[in-house]
């Protein structure tokens, strides 16, 4: 056994590698890019398996569909919010079933750090019926990452690893084994199991349903699900999962009794043992990472009689945000430690903001210039550095709402009767999620411009590949049927300010749709390369 | 032994490759330590932290409890002011003067030294001028490391060991850039006492 220092995220990564891993898929996005990113690394090391970006995480999912279907071992990755754009293919994936071990990473951003919202990724795994591991520590995102495989193919299904934006870019160190093999060879699945025509679907999902008590009956027994009962303590018990557990554990130190515990890593969550912890005690508080999800389940409707349930919804736990250790010790009854004042001064926030030199800094200003002459237009905008164009000194857009949603959401509010109605989005966040919608606004020649910043890459989480940049992005738009007239192509320059202002006023002014590409690249990936 | 610590700055400023030394340097001497990043979106110019922790033991929370730091290490003084809170009674602070104005209210420079003075232990550095005299301005965040040594449960030894593992791929030149300005932080940081 060897120490490694290693991210959340790259534990998971080597973990799956060493569990003899065929291919590895994802989409950047924080905190789970880097997953692939340590992938990607290994794979260069000389290992033999595939690690690679893909266009959005729908495909990276179909794609690890289709080597577990081969009878290999795939992962595939992405954060919170890129599974719902996968949710399609994960959710029939517990259908049709995992023929190689299929692992599902999942990170969560409980504090919104870098997205949209804090949706806890344990209910998609409730409801597609499959079992979800919580590590909550580096050595168990390693361990369970290795087992994860071992149980997905021996109940035949995709499991998920959960983790948190606070686990997957800690870093620490971990014992790392001896690695294995990948499945040799190909064994397809079979067809009546993998073709969700309704017959099929109907007897595959109820094998599903049969599986429960199997998982159940694993998850009752797994060395992950700890209970600790301890006699001294009748009064309070503790059920914590993922990082709670960490914060719980520092806190009892400063306990006079340490309560009993149930420490929760796998779902569906063992009743059995929760059943004993509950009792022993009096009074239970559920301290967990996301949602409410095991504190919902343990009250029910009616609560449990004669004992008194705490945690995120009777408000003994913050019910947004990401768990902190102050807030458990506050929930375990200690007193807050306070630290050094500062008084009479005005910390002044620091948000993040758009490097110097940014090309979208220059588009914007030429925007905002251009859209004085239209006093009723509106910028709906997308995901990546230039959300941050929403920020003073730009103030430049009034949307940012999932991946892709700028186009969609302009050709709708055309046709509410905005005038101009503009969508601004990014050349990797296009090729996600923009290029059906730019479709649909073809199709109805919709009265709307759309500008897509090309900057090469993608650039918010650092850098990774972009599929829909320069002259081949300019064929798709044409190859979609927008008009070549009304394709424009301006490089956002401080010296181009005034003729790129007049190419943007002329296209707003245009009825019907156009599109502008603004084409520079990331100064940080410029820089990056000029240095290499 | 524990030993926690807040490294703070804003993103571009190079606190990873701080926590990167700390981290290796912490695993030398056979200690435990856990480290919690920021990625993404803060690290476009916003301000950025890192909460690292070292102890003799198994460590179980990433996040240090407020009141608990032991120092905090910051390369901006305006950075170090925002996680006071984290910091013991008696913890130090260890922070750069070089102001990094990337916003408009950024208070008087004067009013933020009086209140990173009050803290019982604080070591001001001229991290731009010593950078500078090392050979590159790009060097502040390892006049900072320099600076913190002189309070660090780490070897200087060690330190230098993986400051020079960190910049190798760059060349010797950058290597001994870095090192140069370790010893000036670490010296500054001796004849402040
Ligand atoms: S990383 Fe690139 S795209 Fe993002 S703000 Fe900086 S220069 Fe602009």
């Amino acid at each position: 056994m060897k120490k490694e220092v290693l991210l959340g995220d790259e534990a998971v990564a080597l973990a799956a590698v060493q569990a003899g891993l065929t291919a590895g898929y994802s989409y950047p996005g924080t905190p789970a890019s880097e997953i692939m990113e340590y992938l990607i690394k290994l794979s260069e090391g000389g290992r033999k398996f595939v690690a690679k970006w893909c266009v959005n995480e729908k495909v990276a999912c179909e794609e690890a569909l289709g080597v577990s279907f081969a009878g290999k071992r795939a992962l595939v990755s992405f954060k919170h919010v890129g599974l719902n754009v996968a949710a399609d293919p994960f959710i029939n994936s517990a259908i049709t079933g995992a023929n190689g071990g299929l692992v599902v990473v999942v990170a969560d951003d409980p504090g919104m750090h870098s997205s949209q919202d804090e949706q806890d990724s344990r209910y998609y795994a409730d409801f597609a019926r499959v079992l979800c591991l919580e590590p909550a520590n580096h050595q168990e995102a390693y361990d369970m990452t290795r087992e994860a495989f071992d149980l997905s193919e021996r109940f035949g299904l995709p499991v998920m690893v959960r983790l948190v934006t606070r686990l997957a870019h800690s870093r620490s160190s971990v014992l790392v084994r001896e690695p294995r093999q990948p499945n040799q060879g190909l064994n397809y699945g079979r067809p009546e199991d993998w073709t969700l025509l309704p017959a099929n679907a109907q007897r595959r999902f109820r094998i599903l349903l049969e599986r429960q008590k199997d998982l159940k009956e694993y998850a009752e027994g797994s060395p992950f699900n700890q209970l600790f009962i301890n006699d001294q303590n009748k009064k309070l018990g503790v059920v914590v999962s993922g990082l709670g557990y960490n914060y719980f554990k520092e806190a009892a130190i400063d306990l006079a009794v340490e309560p009993s515990s149930l420490k929760i890593s796998t779902y569906p969550f063992p009743e059995n043992k929760l059943r004993q912890l509950i009792e022993q005690v009096e009074e239970i508080l559920v301290i967990e990472e996301g949602y409410p999800f095991i504190e919902r389940l343990i009250r029910g409707v009616v609560g449990i009689t004669g004992k008194k349930i705490r945690g995120k919804m009777d408000g003994s736990l913050p019910s947004s945000g990401e768990l902190t250790p102050d807030a458990v010790a506050k929930a375990l009854g200690l007193d807050e430690k306070k630290g050094l004042k500062i008084e009479n001064f005005k910390l002044a926030g620091r948000p993040p903001q758009l490097c110097v030199g940014c090309p979208h800094a220059d588009t914007f200003k030429a925007l905002n210039e251009a859209l004085k002459d239209f006093p009723h237009s509106n910028v709906f905008s997308d995901i990546g550095c230039y959300t941050l164009g929403a920020l003073p000194p730009y103030k430049a857009i009034s949307t940012c709402v999932c991946m892709g949603a700028s186009v969609s959401m302009a050709k709708g509010g055309a046709e509410a009767g905005i005038f101009p109605s503009i969508a601004v989005i990014g050349d990797s966040t296009f090729a996600h999620s923009g290029i059906t919608p730019l479709l649909d606004a073809v199709y109805s020649n919709s009265d709307m411009t759309v500008i897509i910043l090309d900057n090469g890459t993608v650039a918010m989480t650092g850098g990774q590949p972009s599929f829909g940049t320069g002259a081949p992005l300019d064929r798709l738009i044409e190859g979609l049927g927008v008009d070549k007239n009304h394709l424009r192509v301006i490089i956002p320059l401080p010296k181009n300010h005034e003729l790129n202002v007049k190419i943007i006023r002329e296209e707003l002014a245009y009825h019907g749709l156009s599109v502008i590409i603004a084409r520079r690249e990331c100064i940080q990936i410029l820089g990056e390369k000029k240095r290499s | 032994m524990e030993y926690d610590i807040i490294l703070a700055g804003v993103g571009g400023q190079g606190i990873l490759s701080i926590a990167f030394v700390i981290d290796q340097a912490a695993l030398e001497a056979g200690l435990f330590f856990k480290q919690a990043e920021v990625h993404g979106m803060s690290q476009r110019g916003g301000a950025v932290q890192s909460h690292l922790r070292l102890a003799d033991s198994a460590i179980y929370s990433d996040l240090i409890p407020r009141g608990k730091a032991d120092m905090i290490l910051s390369v901006e003084p305006l950075e170090t002011l925002r996680y006071f809170e984290y910091l013991k009674p008696d913890g130090a602070v260890v922070s750069s003067r070089t102001p990094y104005v990337n916003i408009p209210d950024y208070p008087p420079l004067d009013d933020i030294f009086r209140e990173i003075r009050k803290a019982p232990v604080n070591v001001l550095i001229d991290s731009e001028k010593l950078a500078k005299e090392a050979g590159s301005l790009r060097a502040q965040n390892m006049v900072m490391l320099g600076a913190a040594s002189i309070f660090l449960p780490l070897k200087e030894e060690h330190l230098k060991k993986y400051i020079g593992v960190l910049f190798e791929k760059r060349g010797a030149q950058v290597v001994q850039t870095n090192l140069k300005a370790f010893d000036l932080g670490r010296q500054a940081a001796f004849q402040k006492d």
